[in-house]
Parts: structure tokens; sequence; C-alpha cells
């Protein structure tokens, strides 16, 4: 295989729970919700009110200040309640689904034969777009922008996460009408990246209209910002792109079928969970019915999404927008007599400090206990190890921690979001809160810019 | 552990809200020593690496222990030697004495440098950093035996104090703080920290061998004697390397250090990369004294730029200096490619100044503190060189737009 691009600095958590290819049953779903924060630094400004009758595709809420921004119901049904919290901020819009769903119909055809502007338009409309994201600042892409590529990462290679050439197989029509949907949205390349030395699915392996690259090496290889780096940093002033491919398979379907149909595939992993597999769920479906059965103990987190980056959604919570796994980890609360001295055997981390360096191939069953309490820098060179970026990543923190711009900038701030920083945050000694500072910072900065 | 545990619950509402408000950073320092606190994560990744900064503080302190046991042992060693009576002391004799003269330097450093710790974590509300536990262990190791412990207690005040606290305490300070104690020390107690009868404890008093010297390898070597030796015993190589010849407590057994140095790198807690460099730098130096020493203006002079590069690794402070101080991660550069710099210009300087520097013949504390203040601008010109880089491909991408 031609010119793999290897990675060498990051590191592969290995946890136990990693979802076996198979499918389970449909769990039953008693209603869905949209939920505001999953999209970053989005004030929603709702477009359908209690009681509203809603068709899947049909807009539930805009974002403040951009208008044409929508975000639309996963399935038909009634606009049940509107869940706010202090100072009324909406968490969640509930939906009582239908128990058929009904399609709004945005018409079928052949995005080759539209122009640019229709396809933006029709993507806005059905709330297709919320699911395209721009680099820099890591956020729902602006429809005005030029982009100078977009990115797709085939790979996916967070702890326990779901195996894309898996979920993928079987959408080689739909993946392939998203991609050339995306080919009229910009005049660069479509860059789909893939692992390598790992057969890929049809979809990918016989996709047309876009660069392929390959990947290898520790997670964060199959991270969209870790590939954009190493094919065609960012600069200043540019912006590209960045989808996933089951969001691609959604895009494909609005061209292909008229509809805005969020099905996917989402891996149920974690060592809580008793049989990690497989399921096919909508964007936002309730989880209550997943998780009754087949979790272990009561004390957990239940996380949707992986645990580096996913948000905490509670036994009762719900799918994310766009996420493609779900997590149960056990809590950690309970305190530890010496920690800090014993010698550690069964202890995860990437130092040596513990024994559990004579078990190098020990899958962990983490908790989320953070081993300690935040402290100041002191310790240097260990975010380098997990940070595959030309880029020094705690003065860029400091950067951000001062909100100096200049510095921010020149420091590389364009090329990373968050969640680039999530195994640097793992593994700080200090337990600094690398992804908020990161966040918060990059929002500084995209209010500033614009 | 329970009872601990209900006794600091017991504790709390006293310490939080009620009349003994001020001990509060007492409280939590000594509620988080005791046990891992039950945090969890509240926002970011979900899970987190079981390393905190007092598992890094204590894993340095591992690395410390065998040159505190072996610095135990070596001051009763050539206290014996001193007072003729080493034929008859056995390794417990040794041993017993050197606990007696060392221990109660660790307690005086402990309680002075907490005590200033939890005074300005109370000041500033912050809670009580761990820095200290490491600090406390190597501000003895670095001094002579016979110290008195009121000098120890002012020098860690002064470190702690003026090199630490002021900047902003733990993580903030620009000097490595056990350094900075013994600088101070060195200039404001000259007499009991150089010269002759400095390095071997019981020298100022009775019972003392006729005509005693006890003027160390370096010293010695500055006096143009290359073949060092105290009372018969002699001061070579090997005994260098184990490390059976007088000094500051901790530093002479270089044995004893590689161990530490093999702790610390295969842990990842201390930079490999400031160790081999500093080797790299102290080598270098020594091989140039080499090919300038017969062009020196004294024969003194020009018998120690000559001797072998490998001996300057051997003697005095360079291997306790190079392996614990110059890997303070703090104090020391922070990118990897300034790393390889400050290691590099510490060994460098460390020879220059032990080689040129007739009245102090050893260089590794003061090449090391130097470094300490240069450390920042190696990072700026690193930092610089990758602003650069990404300018430089920003323009390029412009101008083919």
């Amino acid at each position: 295989m031609s010119n793999v691009i290897k990675i060498r600095k990051g590191y592969d958590i290995k946890l136990i729970g990693a979802a076996e290819q198979k499918f389970g049953d449909a769990p039953s779903v008693s209603h869905y919700a949209l939920i505001p924060d999953d999209f970053t630094d989005v004030i929603p400004k709702l477009e359908a009110r209690e009681g509203d009758k809603v068709l899947a595709g049909d807009p539930v809420f805009h974002i403040k200040g951009k208008e044409a921004i929508k975000v639309c119901a996963p399935v038909s049904g009634e606009i049940a309640e509107v869940v706010r919290g202090a100072k009324r901020k909406i968490e969640a819009i509930r939906i009582l689904p239908d128990s058929e769903v009904k399609y709004r119909d945005f018409g079928v055809s052949n995005p080759a034969d539209l122009s640019r502007e229709d396809i933006i338009k029709r993507m806005l409309d059905s709330g297709v777009w919320a699911n395209v994201e721009m680099r820099p600042y890591g956020r729902i892409a602006d429809p005005e922008d030029q982009p100078k590529a977009v990115f797709i990462s085939g790979m996916n290679t967070n702890p326990l996460a779901p195996d894309m050439n898996f979920v993928m197989s079987g959408l080689e029509s739909e993946f392939q009408t998203g991609i050339n949907a995306l080919a009229k949205l910009t005049e660069g390349k479509i860059h789909l990246s893939l692992e390598a030395g790992v057969k890929a699915c049809p979809a990918f392996e016989n996709a047309q209209g876009v660069t392929k690259h390959f990947f290898s090496g520790p997670h964060p290889a199959g991270n969209v910002g870790t590939q954009i780096h190493h094919i065609d940093p960012i600069n200043k002033g540019e912006v590209v792109w960045t989808m996933k491919p089951q969001d691609v398979v959604v895009l494909g379907r609005l061209f292909a079928e008229g509809k805005y149909r969020a099905e996917r595939i989402v891996a149920l992993t974690g060592s809580e969970v008793e049989q990690p597999m497989y399921y096919r769920l909508t964007s936002g479906a309730s989880l209550k019915g997943l998780f009754e059965s087949g979790i272990k103990g009561t004390n957990n987190r239940y996380i949707s999404g992986n645990v580096l980056t996913g948000r905490s959604a509670g036994a009762e919570g719900y799918l994310g927008f766009n996420d493609e796994q779900l997590t149960v980890i056990p809590e950690g609360d309970q305190t530890e007599f010496l920690g800090w001295v014993l010698p550690g055997f069964g202890k995860f981390s990437l130092s040596r400090t513990f024994w559990s360096w004579l078990t190098p191939n020990k899958k962990f069953k983490l908790d989320t206990n953070m081993h300690g309490e935040e402290r100041a820098f002191v310790v240097t060179g260990q975010y380098e190890k997990v940070f595959p970026f030309d880029i020094y990543p705690q003065q860029l923190v400091k950067a951000i921690m001062v909100r100096d711009l200049e510095l921010m900038e020149n420091l590389g701030i364009y090329e990373v979001t968050d969640e680039d920083f999530a195994l640097a945050e793992v593994i700080c000694t200090s337990k600094i809160p690398l992804q908020e500072t990161v966040r918060e910072g990059l929002d500084f900065m995209y209010q500033e810019m614009n | 552990m329970k009872f601990i545990q209900d006794l600091l619950d017991k504790a709390r509402p006293a310490v939080t809200t009620g009349k003994l408000k001020p001990l509060y950073p007492l409280h939590n320092a000594i509620e988080t020593m005791m046990f891992v606190p039950d945090h969890t994560t509240h926002s970011g990744a979900h899970v987190r690496d079981s390393i905190d900064l007092k598992r890094t503080m204590v894993t340095v302190i591992f690395a410390l222990v065998p040159a505190l046991l072996f610095g135990m042992w070596n001051i009763g060693h050539w206290h014996y030697i001193a007072t003729g009576e080493s034929e008859t002391m056995g390794l417990m004799d040794n041993v017993i004495y050197g606990a007696i003269k060392l221990l109660p330097m660790i307690i005086v450093t402990y309680a002075a440098g907490l005590g200033v710790e939890i005074l300005f974590s109370y000041l500033r509300k912050h809670p009580v950093n761990e820095g200290f536990l490491v600090s406390g262990i190597l501000i003895p190791l670095i001094m002579p035996a016979d110290m008195p412990l009121w000098m120890v207690a002012v020098s860690t005040i002064f470190a702690v104090l003026i090199g630490k606290e002021v900047f902003g305490g733990t993580g903030m300070n620009i000097l490595n703080p056990a350094l900075t104690a013994r600088a101070f020390a060195f200039f404001a107690y000259p007499k009991s920290m150089s010269g002759d009868s400095a390095w071997i404890s019981g020298l100022g008093g009775e019972g003392i061998v006729d005509g005693f010297s006890g003027a160390t390898a370096l010293s010695q070597f500055a006096a143009g004697n290359t073949a060092p030796e105290i009372a018969g015993h002699a001061l070579d190589m090997k005994n260098a390397f184990l490390g059976i010849i007088p000094g500051s407590i901790g530093e002479t057994s270089v044995l004893a250090i590689l161990i530490g140095a093999a702790i610390l790198i295969y842990t990842g807690i201390g930079s490999w990369k400031i160790m081999f460099s500093g080797v790299i730098g102290a080598l270098f130096m020594g091989l140039v004294f080499n090919w300038v020493a017969p062009y020196a203006a004294t024969p003194a002079v020009s018998d120690f730029m000559a001797i072998p590069p490998h001996w300057h690794l051997l003697y005095g402070g360079f291997a306790f200096g190079i392996v614990f101080m110059a890997t303070d991660p703090v104090s020391a550069s922070q990118t990897e490619k300034g790393k390889w710099i400050y290691g590099f210009l510490t060994g460098f300087f460390c020879i220059a100044i032990r080689v040129f520097n007739p009245g102090f013949p050893e260089g590794v504390m003061l090449a090391i503190l130097f470094m300490n203040v240069m450390a920042p601008l190696i990072d700026h010109y690193v930092v610089q060189a990758n602003v650069k880089k990404r300018q430089k491909r920003a323009q390029l991408a412009n101008a083919n737009a």
C-alpha cells in the first residue's frame, strides 16, 4: 500500500467491553429528544411549539444568529415537552414518535444535476447541515464559507470505537451519493482517510471522487484533526469541512430517497455492558429501554460517545445527535487509602510509575475517578507523547488560559479542536481540564474574529 | 483505615465553617495524603490516568532512596576514618552515625519548608502543593553532614519563600528550590559549606587524627594533585564511582545515583534527554580542556584540565545534579528540543566552572541555576521556530492561492 502515514505519538487505551460484530434486537424507544448542547456554542430558537405535530425532517429549532441552520426532528410525532434548566436554558426538546415514521418529502434527485446553492439549501432545510463541522473552531459549518477541502475519517481509533468497516458495509450507494453531494460544495478535494493494512469495506474501497489516505498507528490516528494536520494543514484564513461517514450516509439518503432519515449504527460498549454489540438506532433516541437490561451494576456512567469525548447522558438519556457509540463504565466515587504510594499492580497509567507496566496488554475496567486533584503545570513533555501535531500543546494551552489571541494563532490553534486534546487530558498529571480550556479558547477566538 | 476517614470527617465542619478555619489547608493536605479523593470526572474525558502529582513526587523520592541510604553510611565511614576508628567500626555503626546526622536534617527541612507552604496555602487560598515532598529530601542530601540545623532551616525557608512562593508556588518557580537553598547556604555560611573541613563529619570536634585533612578530590585536583587521597584512602575512580569519597551527603555515589536515574527514566518521570545531553556536554567540555591544557597559565590548572573527561562525571556533585536537579521539569526547559540544549549547556558550564574557579572546585550548582534562568530563553527560541514555520507555510499557501 502506497504512502501510509504513520502516526507514532498517541496511545490506545485498552478497555474491556468492545462490541461484538453482530446486531442486537432493536430496543423499545418510548420517545426522542434533540439536545442543543450536542452542538458547539449554539443557542436554540424554537420553530416548533409543545403540542405541534412534526414530520421527520421538519425544523424544531434554528441557531440564534444563523436562521438558515436548522435542526430537524429525526422522527415524526408530537413535540411533547421543552425541557428547560436554569435561566430557562433549553436542555432538550422531547418528541413522542408516531407508530410509523412519516417523512417530509424533499424530492429524489441526483446531486450531480443540482447547483451548489440547491444542495446547500436542501441540506439546511432538512437539518442534515448540522452534521457538517468546520475547522478551525470545530463547530457547525457556515454555509457562506468556501472550504478548501472536505475531510472524512473512515476510521475510528477511540477507545472501544465501532469498527467503521463493519458499520459501513452495505451502505455503498448512500455513501457515494453523499460524496457526490459534497463534491459540489468544495472546489478542493474530498479526503477520505482509511486504516492502513485492513481490507476496507466496499463503501470506502469503491468510493469515487475522493482522495484516499492511509493511516496507521495508535489513537488519535483516526481523529480527523490528526489526519488534516498530516494531509493538508489548515493555515490562517482557510476553512475546511469535516463529516463522519455515517453522516455522509444520512446526506446521501436525503438525495437518494428524498428523506431526512437519521438512522445510525451504534456500538454499545463498556465494561458494564453484559453483551457489547451493535444496534440500529435513530439520532436522539431515548436510551432508557436499551439500558434497562443487560447492564451490570447500578452506579454507572452512561456516555453517549466514547470515554474521551462523549457526553454523560445518564441512564435515561438520549443518543447524541451524531454519536455512533455508547459506553457504560462504573462511576469511581470512592476514596482509596494511600493510593499514591502503593505499588498499583492493576492501575492504568501511561507512565510506568505504577507496577502495571508488568502487564502491558492487560485490558482495563476503568472508572470515572479523577485519581488526584487539579494542580499547576509541573510535568513537561507529557502531552507531546500523545499529541501527533507539530504544535506545542502546553504552550498553546497556556496561551489560551491568558486569552492571548496572537499567541494562540501563532501556536496553531486553527488546526486543533477540543477532541485533539482528549488523550493529553487523560494522561495529564496535573489534572488540568484541557478539553474545556481549549473549547473556551476556540469559542473566545471565534467571537473575537467574527 | 476507616477510623482515619472518620476522624477527618469529624474535623471537617470545624475547619470548613467553624473556628478552626485557618487550619483548612492542613486538613486538606492530610486528607489528600491519606486518601486518593473520590472526585469523579465532570468535564472532558471520562477516564483519567492513575498518575497525579503526588505519585510523581513519591517516585522521585523512591529514586533518591539509594543515594540517601548510601549517604548515611558514607557520613559514618568518613567520620570514623577521621577519628582513626574505621578499623573497629562496622556497617551498622557507620549507618547509625550517619542517621543521627541526616534524619534531624530531613525533619527540620520538612518542618521548615512545609510550614512555609501551609502558611502560603492559607494566605493564597490554594491547596498545599506536593512539590516540597521532593525538595525536602533533596535539600539535606546536598548539604554537608555537619551543617547546623538552624542553617538548614533558614536556607530552606529562604528557598521556599524567595525561590518558589513569591513566584506563585509550585509550578511557577524559575529556579530549582533545592539548589536555591544550597546557593543561599553557600553564600550566607561559606565556612560551613566550603573548604577542607566541611565535607567530613566531626572535623571541627575532638578526637580527630593529628594532621588529618579532609580536602575533597576536586580540590586536590584543583591543587594539581591528580592522585587524590585522604589518610591513605585513595579517592580513585573506583571509589568515586561507588561513592566512598567525602562530599555532600547524597552526591558521592554515582552507582546509587545511577539506580535513581534508571528509576526516573524508566517510569518516565525524569527526562533522559536532559541527563544524556548533560553527560555529553560535560564530556565535551572535558575534552576541550584536554586539548587546551598545555596552554594553561599555571601547572596546577594545566593538570586539572588534563584529567580524563570521564573523571568529571564521577567526582563532585555532577551526577546528582544532572539526574535530580537539572531534570526538575518546572525549572528546566519545557520543550523537548530545548531539553537537549539545556542539558548540554548544563554539563558544559558545570565543568567549565569547576575547572576555572579555583576558589570553589564545584560547578554543578551554579551551572544548573544559571541554566534555570536561561531555560525560558531557550524555550522561546524553540517555540519561535515553530511559529515561523507555521507562518511560512501560511505565506506559501497564500502565494499559491
